[in-house]
């Protein structure tokens, strides 16, 4: 008998210690179309800066990883509920965020930028000029903070849930300027005849991070090493001149 | 407990006077967007509703198929297309029309009112078509034309049997009003989606905007059961 409950807990150690040995599973959430960071190809892959990224260090860490679409608006309780264990779909790193949820180190940062029709042509920094017109801001981005914060009296400010809404509002002269970030701007308003982008644009709160539930500290430090693994190897910098020709390091 | 409740309102972050300031201005919103779209909505109705009964088919079939088309579609397609639908009509910007269509307040205003002026003229149909029949021939017995046997029977006695179908409309459509935020109108849901996404608290945000549509509601109830007393009166059993 006692030989056997040895055998049965040496046997338990070795199927516990193979466990920990293991690749370990990963849930990673994005928020799809949001080009050129995460996005359906023409096959309906899922690709982009972000997702490549990810692959890059989930491969780092050793980890198995699938990957969950999540609309943006229940990115954060979805985390929290456990639907998934990362977010990395261009979350930028706030106060108020960081109250609820465990950001790792920043791994890219994009400028905020202006864009109107061909017709404008006032100057954006002079609230002036500015005043009583109507801006767009995708409701609850840090360019919501920063048009709320600096120009909240001063100009008509209209939140959208969609850029695509957004846009489509500036096309139907709703709206005189919005204010998105640059890439989304660049992909979505750029491309289409009768737009420009206006002023310079805006370097804005401290970058993107991954966004982790509170416990998962040790998931952090992890998180955190394999980035700047890949930031050092020169990985990071192969997978952002892929999509970008400007640079968005952190 | 009120100390544990003036700890907690100490405490917390979300419920300052700014927020309590949207919330309000929220309230407004809805509040003036959901009477306006009633009020244009019943005043509609009731030339329709009676139109609807005629038998000529060349006059009640337009307003079939009006109501058929608003009640056959979600009232938040019909926001759609007239929000953004309306923008994309070309040169439409250089018109009159513009200064209208530009603001969000009256697209929605357009779609919420011709919605409730549709269901609210199936409510008065029905009610019409099932005035008794002995009224109505003892009216004509009288020598009542149309006009009046209209105004002095049909009518009366319809809006006392409509009056709890469309206590029940008048509830809907302020719920419905919640979609007024998709077309950036800052109604009560508005103001919660926005301090929700300030502060990642979908809670707070959602449960206190729930309870202010509770407490509408209740309004809304207590008044439509004042009237129906006021109405109904003559049904009541009589006591000594």
């Amino acid at each position: 008998m006692k030989k056997l409950i040895v055998a049965a807990s040496c046997a338990l150690a070795l199927i516990a210690g193979g466990a920990s040995a293991q690749e370990r599973n990963l849930r990673i959430a994005f928020d799809v179309p949001y080009e050129p960071f995460e996005y359906k190809d023409e096959n309906g892959e899922l690709t982009g800066f972000e997702v490549e990224l990810a692959e890059a260090m989930c491969e780092e860490m050793n980890a198995n990883c699938e990957f969950v679409i999540q609309a943006w608006d229940g990115m954060i309780p979805g985390l929290l509920a456990r639907k998934f264990d990362l977010i990395m779909s261009s979350m930028s790193i706030t106060p108020e965020r960081a109250e609820r949820v465990l950001f790792s180190e920043p791994y890219y940062n994009t400028p905020g930028g202006w864009f109107a029709r061909n017709d404008f042509s006032s100057d954006v920094t002079d609230m002036d000029a500015m005043k009583g017109k109507t801006v767009g801001v995708q409701r609850g981005t840090t360019m919501d903070t920063y048009v709320t914060e600096n120009m909240g009296g001063i100009v008509t400010i209209k939140r959208y849930t969609t850029a695509d809404d957004m846009v489509l509002d500036l096309e139907g002269e709703r709206l005189d300027a919005v204010f998105v970030d640059y890439p989304v701007g660049e992909q979505t308003i750029l491309t289409k005849e009768g737009f420009k982008e206006v002023g310079e644009s805006v370097k804005l709160g401290e970058g993107v991070g991954v966004a982790m539930r509170q416990r998962d500290a040790d998931l952090a430090e992890e998180v955190n090493a394999a980035l700047a693994t890949l930031k050092e190897d020169g990985t990071y910098d192969e997978i952002m001149n892929k999509y970008f020709n400007y640079d968005i390091k952190m | 407990m009120p100390e544990f409740i003036a700890q907690w309102l100490n405490q917390n972050e979300i419920f300052t006077a700014m927020t309590i300031m949207e919330y309000w201005n929220g309230l407004v919103n809805t509040v003036q967007l959901v009477f306006l779209s009633l009020v244009i909505g019943l005043i509609c109705a009731v030339p329709l509703a009676i139109l609807r009964t005629v038998r000529n088919p060349f006059v009640s079939g337009p307003v079939w198929l009006y109501t058929y088309l608003f009640r056959g579609t979600p009232l938040l397609i019909q926001l759609y297309i007239i929000y953004y639908g309306l923008a994309q009509i070309p040169g439409i910007q250089e018109t009159f029309w513009w200064e209208i269509f530009r603001e969000p307040f009256y697209p929605a205003l357009l779609a919420f009112a011709l919605n409730t002026a549709a269901y609210t003229t199936e409510i008065i149909r029905g009610a019409i078509v099932s005035t008794p029949h002995g009224e109505i021939e003892a009216a004509k017995a009288y020598g009542m034309n149309w006009m009046m046997r209209m105004r002095r029977i049909v009518l009366p006695s319809a809006a006392r049997r409509a009056v709890q179908a469309y206590s029940n409309e008048v509830i809907f459509m302020l719920h419905s009003s919640a979609i007024a935020s998709v077309v950036t109108i800052v109604d009560l849901t508005g103001a919660a989606r926005n301090i929700y996404s300030r502060f990642y608290a979908p809670f707070d945000a959602f449960i206190f905007v729930a309870l202010c549509y509770m407490a509408l509601t209740f309004i809304l109830v207590f008044a439509f059961r004042k009237l129906e007393n006021h109405l109904l009166k003559h049904q009541r059993p009589v006591t000594s």
